[in-house]
């Protein structure tokens, strides 16, 4: 082997080839290229001039927003309302502790060798509604009640998303096994209740949890608006979540159904122990897909009367005594959505991968 | 020696370890918790509604609505019945879907495209658009379109105003309404015309390339027919067209065709929205056509185009259909989040004001989801006949 | 090493049938101090090749040795970057209509098959015939039946793709390859994807394919197939032409040691 070892030509000139590869290749793509460069210069600077340059950030009353730009201010002087509602000033703490404990049970989840991960994971499921349960509605072990018609903004946001998906597992679980099952009057009833749910926009849903549910129970019994959504949530997330386990059932290899049974293992045993541990972590992706799906959706519970984080907004904006401040409101709830979403999802697609890989052989 | 019974076949386990007596004793226990569950809540609703003094039945469809709709394609006015405004709030959703499914169609195709241009910087953009936009909730896009755009336009006077004819501001954008007069028939005809022209020159063209192999430029020549019969006809008609323009008269705008803000927020926000998730189900069924059978087809001599419309389009289409619909159904129910800002549709009509009106929770809840579930149910019918008619045609 | 052998030593014995360019020059494909590299990897390194008309050609060598990259770039589906390849006397340019002229002369059949799962047996075959050649449909369908049957399914034509097995598929892309009358077929490790009892129904074709006098280069690693059928053997290794040579004296007396160790693996079962 004596030939010479050659670099493959024209490479000096990289950057101009490639912009001409990605850019300029031929008259359509040319005239592509200026237009969308175009539109981004003439856009992206007005846009920089009214985030930061021309906005105004600090201060203590709509008269310190004097600049072309954002008002910032207003989002700064609400900050407490978005975030807690009207939870009293002096037990936010208990809420900041909820926060803080979701942070330390899930966000190690983004990181592939941080040490015990899968036990957070697994107290953020199963334990933390637990802590939850008792410290943000208060009432005992000496906590002070918070009436649940004072929580809002983004803390309400996080409960109706995080309940609504911790109960509607279980049921959905269920619901996926009654629809794959050979008991035809087991299978009816659960195709019929996965599909009617899915059918009806969440909307139909809370006007029906908060119309119809109180004329459903008998005379005397009253439950509070938030456990009456909630309700609605999970009854129609769990049909959603039943079609996510469906779809992990059916991959499960037909061997696997065959093993188990050839194991002596009865009915409950043959799914709890070999086939719903494996079609779970198959479907964690699709799990966490419809989770960003049900946090976005929080936001219709406004149009029933609770404060979420937009609703809080919502109400804020058209406060008198701030004026046109409904841009920067939005802004701001779309900013805390984006983040959660976009990361949550970048979440789910790496573990998308690395699921699939380990399938394949 | 024991005498073998064989009369009797295989020994029947006890019946309670009989897997068929299992299974029917599950399912008579399920059937009587579904029975129960459902008197029960009939029962307490029964009894609920009697002592709030409600009555039952659908009668109250023909009482007196008394209320205004600011939006009605069919006719409507606050004397008619309440059966009346179901049906206002029903085509008000079907007209908002429909609008919303055309346009998020067209962008969502064209950005699922872009994001798989050579064209890095476009690329990028597309990219960055879906990303953006699927990850904020629908609802706040609404709002912020209706109450951060359109109701910050200028009051009527002040109107954005294209040429005179094109007004916008913040009650709404008002377009020229077409009067055709007299003569107008012609055109109709002229139309007709130009239609049957390209269905039969596309025919003829197919025909013609299956017997002798020439291919006629269907798409061009049609589409010049297509201009330039209708226009002709127009013409030599005497021009039987007038304008009903909108003219401000008082405080508003009167004349001309309105799309009132509600409309248009709601139309934009769900438009933009589902194009995000339309162009991601576009760009993995093009890119689920595996790159063998464009090189295959490459390799045949087939050039670019015809590879993409004969090869890559038929393959991807099989892929894109199945979720396109749903998104579709996604759109017609996310329509309903226009009760949100006021946009007169099913949910907010009906559900809303109706049902505050006559207190009738369980018949209009009942009407607006059997409205939905029928739509829902037909949308899949025709998924199911899709699916197999891909199936018989694969198998 | 890497010396390009002047081909009239391999000019097959029994001249080609010549469709009517009986005058032509007989070089068909000429490759002169080709390159190729894929990012800074340096996968094709200066090869020269001349086929003349009808001759049949084996290409073989490890995996990764940059044969099959070889093939593709002959009809363009991969771009050298330095040197030239001239195909029936059409230079292989960034030139789309000079790159469609050859790709209609030259047939392909890959390793995968590539067969059009959305169309039929016969509407594969008939596809390129239609849009490309401009052949009315009935010739088009009488042409592809005509080839079908010398690949032994015609039974099959109004079958889709799934409902055939490997060995059947592959004799289908061929003949979709051949509808369209090509004057040089490039077979890209045809038998490599199919189970073992499939792979002589496919060999059986090719051989009665090179038998009519079609000018064959075949990336394979039949050793049978290329004994009975090639007019020239040649070995690559790492991107480099390592030895060429026709079939009796390239296994019985190999020059070159890379060679002789790839023929020791290859042939000691």
């Amino acid at each position: 082997m004596t030939e010479p070892t050659m670099k493959a030509p024209r490479k000096a000139v990289r950057p101009v080839k490639w912009m001409r590869e990605n850019l300029f290749s031929g008259w359509f793509n040319t005239v592509l290229t200026l237009g969308v460069a175009y539109l981004l210069v003439t856009s992206v600077g007005p846009l920089l001039n009214w985030f930061f340059l021309d906005a105004n950030f600090v201060g203590s009353d709509p008269s310190a927003c004097t600049g072309a730009g954002a008002c910032w201010v207003f989002i700064n002087q609400r900050l407490n309302f978005f975030i807690y509602g009207f939870y009293p000033d002096e037990l936010q703490w208990r809420v900041n502790v909820m926060f803080l404990l979701l942070a330390v049970a899930f966000v190690p989840q983004f990181i592939e060798r941080f040490p015990g991960r899968k036990w957070l994971g697994i107290f953020g499921i199963f334990g933390l509604p637990v802590v939850g349960y008792f410290l943000i509605p208060g009432g005992s072990f000496g906590l002070e009640a918070v009436e649940s018609s004072k929580w809002g903004g983004l803390m309400l946001t996080l409960v109706l998303a995080y309940i609504g998906i911790i109960a509607s597992l279980p049921i959905g679980i269920l619901l996926a096994l009654g629809r794959r099952s050979e008991m035809p009057i087991i299978r009816g009833i659960s195709v019929v209740f996965i599909e009617v749910w899915r059918a009806v926009p969440l909307i139909t849903v809370l006007f029906m949890a908060s119309v119809m549910l109180p004329l459903f129970l008998p005379e005397g019994v009253n439950i509070e608006k938030l456990a009456r959504a909630l309700i609605g949530i999970t009854l129609w997330q769990s049909a959603y979540m039943a079609e996510v386990v469906r779809g992990g059932l059916q991959a499960i290899p037909r061997g696997q159904y065959e093993a188990a049974s050839a194991l002596g293992l009865g009915y409950w045993r043959r799914m709890g122990l070999v086939i719903l541990p494996q079609a779970l972590k198959m479907v964690i992706p699709g799990i966490v897909n419809t989770f960003i799906a049900l946090f976005k959706d929080t936001t219709l519970v406004l149009i029933i009367g609770l404060l979420d984080v937009l609703g809080t907004v919502q109400s804020t904006v058209s406060d008198p005594t701030w004026q046109n401040v409904a841009t920067e409101g939005y802004v701001f709830v779309a900013f805390c959505f984006w983040v959660f979403c976009f990361g949550i999802s970048r979440y789910s697609q790496k573990l998308e991968r690395k699921l699939d890989t380990g399938h394949k052989t | 020696m024991k005498q073998q019974r064989i009369d009797a076949g295989p020994a029947g386990p006890v019946p309670w370890y009989d897997p068929r007596v299992r299974s029917l004793f599950f399912q008579a226990i399920a059937i009587a918790l579904v029975f129960w569950g459902g008197w029960v809540l009939v029962d307490n609703t029964l009894s609920n509604m009697e002592s709030r003094g409600i009555s039952t039945g659908f009668g109250f469809l023909n009482k007196t609505a008394g209320f205004g709709i600011i939006m009605n394609l069919v006719p409507y006015d606050a004397t008619m019945s309440y059966g009346r405004t179901f049906w206002v709030g029903l085509t008000n959703t079907l007209l908002v879907s429909a609008m919303g499914v055309v346009t998020a169609t067209i962008l969502g195709f064209i950005i699922g495209v872009a994001r798989l241009s050579s064209n890095w910087l476009v690329a990028r953009m597309a990219l960055v658009y879906i990303e953006v936009i699927r990850n904020i909730p629908l609802l706040l896009q609404i709002f912020f379109w209706y109450f951060a755009v359109l109701r910050n336009l200028p009051s009527p006077r002040q109107s954005l105003d294209v040429g005179g004819i094109l007004f916008l501001n913040n009650r709404g954008l008002y377009l020229p309404g077409p009067m055709p007069q007299e003569g107008f028939g012609i055109v109709w005809g002229g139309i007709l015309l130009a239609i049957a022209a390209v269905v039969g020159i596309r025919i003829r063209a197919r025909k013609r390339q299956l017997a002798t192999g020439q291919i006629f430029p269907a798409f061009r020549v049609g589409l010049a027919i297509l201009v330039f019969v209708p226009v002709v006809s127009f013409l030599v008609a005497g021009r039987p067209l007038e304008w009903d323009l909108p003219v401000l008269r008082g405080f508003n705008f009167g004349g001309g065709i309105t799309i009132i803000p509600e409309l248009a927020a709601l139309w934009i926000a769900l438009s933009l929205y589902t194009a995000s998730f339309i162009a991601e189900i576009v760009r993995s069924g093009i890119l689920s056509v595996s790159k063998g059978q464009t090189e295959a087809s490459r390799a045949l001599g087939l050039p670019n185009g015809l590879t993409l419309r004969l090869v890559v389009i038929p393959q991807a289409m099989r892929v894109i259909i199945p979720p396109l619909t749903s998104q579709y159904l996604n759109l017609v129910k996310n329509s309903s989040l226009a009760t949100a800002i006021g946009y007169p549709d099913l949910v907010a009509v009906f559900m809303g004001t109706t049902l505050n009106q006559t207190g009738q929770a369980v018949e209009v809840v009942a009407i607006t989801m059997a409205v939905y579930l029928t739509i829902s149910l037909l949308i899949s019918l025709f998924m199911n006949i899709y699916n197999r008619a891909v199936a018989i045609k694969e198998r | 090493m890497g010396n390009p052998m002047t081909d009239q030593a391999y000019t097959p014995e029994k001249q080609a049938p010549t469709d009517g360019r009986a005058g032509k020059k007989p070089d068909i494909i000429r490759v002169e101090g080709m390159h190729k590299w894929y990012g800074d990897f340096h996968v094709l390194k200066d090869l020269n090749l001349t086929v003349a008309q009808g001759e049949r050609i084996v290409i073989c060598g490890p995996s990764g040795s940059g044969k099959s990259t070889f093939i593709r770039c002959i009809n363009r589906l991969e771009e050298h970057q330095q040197g030239k390849i001239i195909v029936d006397d059409v230079e292989l340019t960034d030139d789309v209509r000079q790159i469609d002229s050859v790709r209609r002369e030259v047939g392909m059949v890959f390793q995968q098959f590539n067969l059009f799962p959305h169309l039929t047996v016969l509407e594969n075959c008939c596809l390129s015939p239609i849009w490309v050649r401009k052949t009315p449909r009935k010739e088009a369908e009488a042409t592809a039946m005509e080839y079908l049957e010398r690949v032994k399914i015609p039974d099959q034509a109004n079958k889709y793709p799934s409902q055939l097995s490997g060995g059947q598929q592959q004799r289908v892309a061929i003949a979709r390859a051949l509808c369209m009358k090509p004057r040089i077929m490039l077979f890209d490790e045809p038998t490599s994807a199919l189970d073992p009892e499939m792979i002589k129904e496919v060999l059986d074709v090719m051989i009665e394919l090179a038998g009519s006098g079609m000018t064959m280069l075949c990336v394979t690693h039949e050793m049978g197939f290329a004994k009975t059928v090639a007019d020239r053997v040649i070995f690559m290794a790492g991107g480099e032409i390592v030895e060429q040579a026709p079939p009796h004296e390239f296994f019985s007396n190999p020059k070159e040691p890379r060679t002789q160790k790839f023929l020791e693996q290859i042939l000691q079962h």
